[in-house]
C-alpha cells in the first residue's frame, strides 16, 4: 500500500463539509503556520521538501516562491490554476470535488507564506459544478473564521475568490490565465516579465497548480525534510495520477513517486491490468501533450532498466525514447487501439484550442489536423508522413507559449514510434471506411 | 550600454534595446552591412508599443546569452521582444537553422493567405510578398481549401479583406494607442480568429486611416484608391500641406498630374515616419492641395522600387545577377 497524503480520506462520507474535514485533521496546517511559524519558515519548509509543480512542467515550487518580488506597498497575489483541460488529466477535478477544503487550506497556508492578502482560484468553465462546491466550501470557511479578517485571531487577513473561466485550454497557461482573470482575451503574454515580477493587475503573482497548493498542507504538517524522504531522488512526495484508457480500474490514484510503471499498470491496487487481458500497446504518461511511448519503452527504458513513475525516470532517454511525467494524465492503449486515430483526436483538440497569436501554432495545428483527417479517412498520400514531421518540427519551440510544443510532441512521437501504422493507413485505404473529410483544392478542381 | 554581435557585426547599444532594434541600428549606421542582417518583421512596428512577438518571422538564435551567462538560449527567440545583454551573440542570416525555421513561419503565414496578389492593391509594396520571395518555398505544400471571409466596409474609407489577414495585431494597437476609441478587435481563436468591428460598426475618427499604413498585407485597404492603379505605375512624391490635425508631411502617389492616393512617408523598414490624419489621406486628392518637395526615396527592394528612377541602375545589375544565377543552375 503506497503512502497517501492528499486523498487519504476521500472515501469518508461528508468529507466535503467543513465539520467532517476538521474532524479528520483539516485546517491543522493553517493553525500551525499562523500560531507557530513565520512566512519565511514556511517557505523554507517548502524549499526543503523539494516539491515540484504538479501542473506539468515540474518546476520546483520553493524556487518559484522565492522568485516572487516583494516590493514595499505592492500587493502580492496567489493564483491557483484549476484550469485543468489537458485530455487525459482529471486529478484536480477529483481533488476539488471530493475534498474542496484541502485546496482552500493549501491556499491559506501558501498565501501566508507568500504574504498574499488575496488569492484566486481560476477554474475552467466546464467545471462549473466544481466551482459551486468550492464556493460552498469557501462560505463555510468564512463562517468559521478561517478566511476573512484576522484568521483564527491572528493578524493575518486573507480573501479567496473562485473565478470561473470560459472553458479554454490556453487559459491553463499561466500568463493567459492572468489575462483571462483580468477580464481580457486569454492570450499568453510574452515573457519576461514573469508573473513573479508582474502578474495579475501588474503585481507580483505566484501561479500554482491545484495539487501543488494542496501538497503544501502535508508539507507544513510533517516538515519539509520528512516530505523529501518520500519519493525517489529529486522527485519527492506523492502524485495524483488520473488513469484512463483500456485498463480494468480507471480512476484517480495517489502514488508515491518512484513506483514502477509496470506495477502501476498491472497491480490490483492501481489500474488492475489491461482490459480483457489484452496486450499493452502504448501509454501516454502525462496528459495528451507528452510523447506517446510503445509498451517496451514505457515499461523499460532504452538501457533495459525498469521505468519508474518519476520526473527523471520517465524523461530518461530524451524525446527519442522517453516521455514526461507531465500533469499525470496516464492514458493506456491496448492492442486494439489505433494510434493514428488517437493522434487525430489530439490534433483536433490542439487545433481547436490554439489561441491564434503565433502563426506557427495558429496555422500549423489546423494543417496537421487536416492531414491526419485525410489519412484516417483513407485519402492519405505517402508524402503525408514526412509532411507531418516537417510541420511539427517547425511549430516546436517557435511559439510564445508551450501550446505549440504540446501540439507538436504527440505528432512527433506517434510518427517516431508507430510509423508503420501510418503507412498501413496510407497503403490500404480500402480497409478504412470512407466518409466526408476536408476536401482538398485539387480534389475540388477535379470534381 | 551593451555590446552585441549580430552575424559577426558588433555594435554597442543602450540597455533595454531589443535585438531587432540593435540590428536595425547596425544597418542604419553602417552602410556596408547587408540590410538583411536586420530580421524581417510582420507584426512588430517600432512606433506601436507592445507590438511584436506574434508572427515569429524575426526569430533569431542566441548563441551566447551574455558576458555573465554565456549559455546559449535553448529555443530561437523573437528578436523584436528580446532585450540585448552585454556580450550577447546572435546569428540570423548566417544560421541555416534560423533560416529553416523562418521558412517554416513563412509557409505557415501563407497557407491560409489567398495569394490573390494579381488583384490585390497591396501587391508591389506587400511585406508578405517580399518575405515570400526571400524566405518562402516556390510551391505550396498545403492542398486543402483555404480560410475565406466576406469583405467588410469599415466606414466610408476602409475596406477589411479578412481573408488576407495574417493576424499581426498592428491595427488593433493603432486603434488602442492612436485613436480615442477602439471599435475593432479579435474575435474567436486559433485559425478561426478574425479582426472584426463590433457588429460592423464604422471606425470613425481622425486617425483611423493609419490602420491601412500599418497593415503589412492587403487586409486593410483604402477605399478611395482600390483598383485605381497598380502601385508600381504610380510615382511617389514627398509632399506637405499645412494641416491643423497632423504634421501634413505625406507621400502622394501620382499618375500624370492626378493624385491617386496619399499615404504616410515610409522609412527604410517600411514603417510610417509620421502618422497622418484622415483629411490629408482621403480628402486631398488634388495636386493643388499639396506642395510637392521631391520624388520619394524608396530603399526597400520590393516591386514599388522597380519603376523608380533611383533603382533603374540597380535593376540592371539585379537582372544581370539573376541571369547569371539561372545560367549557373542550368
Amino acid at each position: 500500500m503506497g503512502k497517501k497524503l492528499l486523498i487519504l480520506n476521500d472515501k469518508v462520507p461528508g468529507i466535503a463539509t467543513l465539520e467532517v474535514y476538521r474532524q479528520h485533521g483539516g485546517y491543522a496546517s493553517v493553525e500551525k503556520v499562523l500560531k507557530t511559524m513565520t512566512p519565511p519558515e514556511v517557505l523554507e519548509e517548502v524549499k526543503k521538501s523539494g516539491l515540484r509543480g504538479r501542473g506539468g512542467a515540474g518546476f520546483p515550487t520553493g524556487m518559484k516562491w522565492s522568485f516572487l518580488a516583494r516590493p514595499e506597498g505592492v500587493e502580492r497575489y496567489l493564483v491557483c490554476n484549476a484550469d485543468e483541460s489537458e485530455p487525459g488529466t482529471f486529478k484536480d477535478r477529483y481533488l476539488m470535488e471530493v475534498i474542496p477544503h484541502l485546496l482552500i487550506e493549501g491556499m491559506i497556508t501558501s498565501s501566508y507564506a507568500l504574504g498574499a492578502k488575496t488569492s484566486y482560484i481560476y477554474i475552467r468553465g466546464e467545471y462549473f459544478y466544481v466551482a459551486r462546491i468550492l464556493e460552498k466550501a469557501l462560505d463555510e470557511a468564512y463562517a468559521a473564521g478561517l478566511l476573512g479578517k484576522n484568521i483564527l485571531g491572528s493578524d493575518f487577513s486573507h480573501d479567496c475568490y473562485v473565478q470561473v473561466g470560459g472553458g479554454a485550454y490556453i487559459c491553463g497557461e499561466e500568463t493567459a490565465l492572468l489575462e483571462s482573470l483580468e477580464g481580457k482575451r486569454g492570450n499568453p503574454r510574452i515573457k519576461p516579465p514573469f508573473p513573479a515580477i508582474a502578474g495579475v493587475w501588474g503585481c507580483p503573482t505566484v501561479v500554482n497548480n491545484v495539487e501543488t497548493i494542496a501538497a503544501v498542507c502535508p508539507i507544513v504538517m510533517m516538515g519539509g525534510d520528512e516530505y523529501a524522504k518520500i519519493g525517489i531522488g529529486r522527485s519527492t512526495g506523492t502524485k495524483l495520477i488520473s488513469a484512463s484508457g483500456h485498463i480494468n480500474k480507471p480512476g484517480v490514484y495517489e502514488i508515491e513517486l518512484g513506483l514502477p510503471v509496470e506495477e502501476f499498470i498491472y497491480s490490483e491496487e492501481y489500474c488492475g491490468g489491461i482490459i480483457n487481458g489484452n496486450k499493452l500497446k502504448a501509454v501516454v504518461a502525462g496528459g495528451s501533450s507528452v510523447p506517446i511511448l510503445p509498451a517496451d519503452l514505457i515499461l523499460k527504458n532504452d538501457k533495459g532498466e525498469p521505468r519508474l513513475m518519476s520526473y527523471e525516470s520517465l524523461s530518461e532517454g530524451g524525446f527519442a525514447t522517453g516521455t514526461m511525467l507531465g500533469s499525470g494524465g496516464f492514458i493506456v492503449y491496448d492492442e486494439t487501439a489505433s494510434i493514428v486515430k488517437n493522434l487525430y483526436t489530439f490534433a483536433r483538440f490542439y487545433h481547436h484550442e490554439s489561441c491564434g497569436q503565433c502563426s506557427p501554432c495558429r496555422e500549423g495545428t489546423g494543417w496537421m489536423e487536416k492531414i491526419l483527417h485525410r489519412i484516417i479517412e483513407g485519402h492519405g498520400k505517402p508524402s503525408d508522413i514526412d509532411l507531418l514531421w516537417d510541420i511539427q518540427r517547425k511549430i516546436e519551440g517557435n511559439t510564445i507559449c508551450p501550446l505549440g510544443d504540446a501540439a507538436a510532441w504527440p505528432v512527433a512521437s506517434a510518427i517516431r514510434h508507430f510509423r508503420s501504422e501510418f503507412e498501413e493507413y496510407i497503403k490500404h485505404p480500402e480497409k478504412i471506411k470512407d466518409v466526408k473529410h476536408y476536401y482538398s483544392v485539387h480534389q475540388l478542381a477535379g470534381a | 550600454m551593451a555590446k552585441i554581435t549580430i552575424d559577426g557585426h558588433m555594435i554597442e547599444v543602450p540597455d533595454g534595446t531589443t535585438i531587432l532594434q540593435a540590428a536595425r541600428m547596425l544597418v542604419d549606421k553602417n552602410p556596408e552591412v547587408d540590410a538583411k542582417v536586420a530580421p524581417p518583421t510582420m507584426c512588430y512596428y517600432s512606433k506601436l508599443k507592445t507590438s511584436g512577438g506574434y508572427c515569429r518571422t524575426c526569430i533569431v538564435k542566441v548563441t551566447k546569452g551574455s558576458e555573465k551567462d554565456p549559455r546559449p538560449m535553448p529555443k530561437p527567440v523573437a528578436s523584436c521582444r528580446t532585450n540585448v545583454m552585454d556580450g550577447m551573440e546572435v546569428v540570423n542570416m548566417t544560421s541555416p537553422e534560423v533560416l529553416d525555421a523562418r521558412k517554416g513561419v513563412v509557409e505557415f503565414l501563407l497557407i491560409n493567405h489567398p495569394l490573390d496578389c494579381p488583384i490585390c492593391d497591396q501587391a508591389g509594396e506587400c511585406h508578405l510578398q517580399d518575405l515570400g520571395y526571400e524566405h518562402g518555398l516556390a510551391k505550396t505544400r498545403y492542398d486543402f481549401s483555404r480560410r475565406t471571409f466576406n469583405l467588410i466596409d469599415i466606414g466610408p474609407y476602409i475596406k477589411l479583406h479578412m481573408t488576407r489577414c495574417i493576424m499581426c495585431f498592428r491595427c488593433i494597437k493603432v486603434a488602442d494607442q492612436l485613436t480615442n476609441n477602439r471599435y475593432q478587435g479579435m474575435l474567436f481563436r486559433g485559425d478561426a480568429s478574425e479582426i472584426s468591428t463590433y457588429i460592423e460598426k464604422a471606425i470613425d475618427n481622425d486617425f483611423s486611416g493609419n490602420v491601412i499604413d500599418v497593415c503589412p498585407v492587403g487586409a486593410l485597404t483604402d477605399r478611395t484608391w482600390r483598383f485605381k492603379s497598380r502601385v508600381w505605375f504610380t510615382k511617389p512624391m514627398d509632399a506637405h500641406r499645412n494641416c491643423t490635425k497632423c504634421s501634413g508631411k505625406v507621400a502622394i502617389w501620382m499618375k500624370g498630374n492626378d493624385v491617386l492616393r496619399v499615404t504616410s512617408r515610409k522609412d527604410q523598414w517600411g514603417e510610417a515616419i509620421d502618422w497622418i490624419c484622415n483629411d490629408c489621406r482621403f480628402e486631398k486628392k488634388d495636386a493643388k492641395d499639396w506642395v510637392i518637395e521631391k520624388p520619394s526615396h524608396i530603399n526597400r527592394h520590393s516591386v514599388i522600387s522597380q519603376n523608380h528612377y533611383e533603382s533603374l541602375a540597380q535593376l540592371k545589375l539585379d537582372i544581370g545577377k539573376q541571369q547569371k544565377q539561372i545560367a549557373g543552375k542550368k
